[in-house]
């Protein structure tokens, strides 16, 4: 149980720390680095407190703690994965839109510049 | 290229990649409709389907990347609006559309006063230039649109397509994306439009090759089916019927 837990462990650091380092260099936005911190973070302090993991495993009725860290960790994924597609929806929606408007602005400027 | 025919009437041309064959489907609209301007929407082609579309007197409206079929007809859908067109009829880039055809649509758009009239490959029991797996897929997709549109659609696959300008206003601003002809169908009896269909015919492709394989027939199907629910289940406020509108 320890072993995983200590897994879990350097799996969170390194996740904050990968992040971090991201956001450092501009590859990732501030505000999209939130969702990954805050789950990060949550999964380093849960890795850690063992009252607080087998309270929650009591609760969920998991009678392996680190099984619940686990389904917790899948949880927080899939969450931040379904923020980040509609992200992505919406993006996609702007750029085709973005696209389109480009293409009539210069169908409008070339119409112009043969008229003229 | 504002309207000038005295009937507003736009052919658009969605062409990726199409330099074989958009020439002379620009020559075949000119040989039967003159007077009618063609604009052709290249989708970010790597050829010369600008070049030759310019040389063969059509306008060009030049998306800035590949957007796929749905954001390039929808681009074609909002310069026809803008610019004012009353009816835009949709011919596809290889030639596979008979041109011929074109005038057929245009008069049942304006005699039906329907929204949208389908060039159908199938409305007459024929369809001798599809593919089995078309064949198929349209049959499919018969069984499935029928009771959700209430009335029998016999080519809910044809990209031969022309609209009035209020399905034009409705198309400029949400347009399915990918593969957009059976779901247009949802989102035309979403705001209880009406279509129909004419017979038309099919030619076999100018140039190129089909890019349809078994696998993306599959997932063209599970796209689609999923694509006309979600339009079913999408909430809108829904236009109260007409009398006499079916």
């Amino acid at each position: 149980m320890d072993r995983l837990l200590n897994v879990m462990t350097g799996l969170s650091a390194l996740l904050i720390l990968l992040v971090l380092v991201s956001v450092r260099r501009a590859r990732i936005r501030v505000e999209y680095s939130v969702s990954w911190l805050i789950a990060a973070l949550a999964l380093l302090i849960l890795s850690r407190a063992r009252g607080l993991l087998h309270s929650i495993a009591d609760l969920i009725g998991v009678t392996y703690p680190p099984l619940a860290l686990v389904l917790l960790t899948g949880c927080l994924f899939l969450v931040i994965f379904y923020r980040f597609s509609l992200i992505i929806s919406q993006l996609k929606d702007d750029n085709i839109a973005l696209a389109q408007r480009v293409a009539i602005l210069e169908y409008h400027v070339q119409s112009l510049k043969n008229a003229g | 290229m504002p309207p000038k025919n005295g009937k507003s009437l736009l052919v658009i041309v969605p062409a990726f990649n199409e330099e074989g064959a958009v020439g002379s489907v620009i020559a075949d609209v000119h040989r039967v409709m003159p007077d009618v301007p063609v604009l052709v929407v290249d989708d970010c082609s790597s050829d010369a389907t600008v070049t030759v579309a310019r040389g063969a007197g059509a306008q060009v409206l030049s998306l800035p990347h590949h957007l796929g079929l749905g954001g390039c007809v929808q681009a074609g859908y909002k310069l026809a609006f803008e610019l004012g067109y009353q009816y835009v009829i949709r011919v596809d880039g290889d030639g596979q559309h008979d041109a011929a055809d074109i005038p057929r649509i245009f008069e049942r758009l304006r005699s039906s006063g329907c929204e949208m009239v389908i060039g159908s490959r199938f409305v007459n029991g024929t369809g001798e230039q599809t593919s089995m797996v078309r064949a198929l897929g349209s049959r499919f997709f018969r069984v499935v649109l029928r009771p959700i549109l209430g009335k029998a659609v016999h080519d809910p696959t044809s990209g031969f397509v022309g609209v009035n300008r209020i399905a034009l206003g409705v198309f400029s601003r949400s347009f399915p994306l990918e593969y957009p002809e059976i779901e247009t169908l949802v989102v035309l009896q979403r705001r209880r439009f009406r279509f129909e269909e004419v017979p038309c015919r099919m030619l076999p492709r100018k140039s190129g090759r089909s890019s349809i394989t078994p696998m993306k027939s599959i997932y063209y199907i599970v796209h689609v089916l999923l694509g006309v629910f979600v339009n079913v289940l999408k909430y809108e406020r829904r236009v109260p019927k007409q009398p006499g509108r079916s």
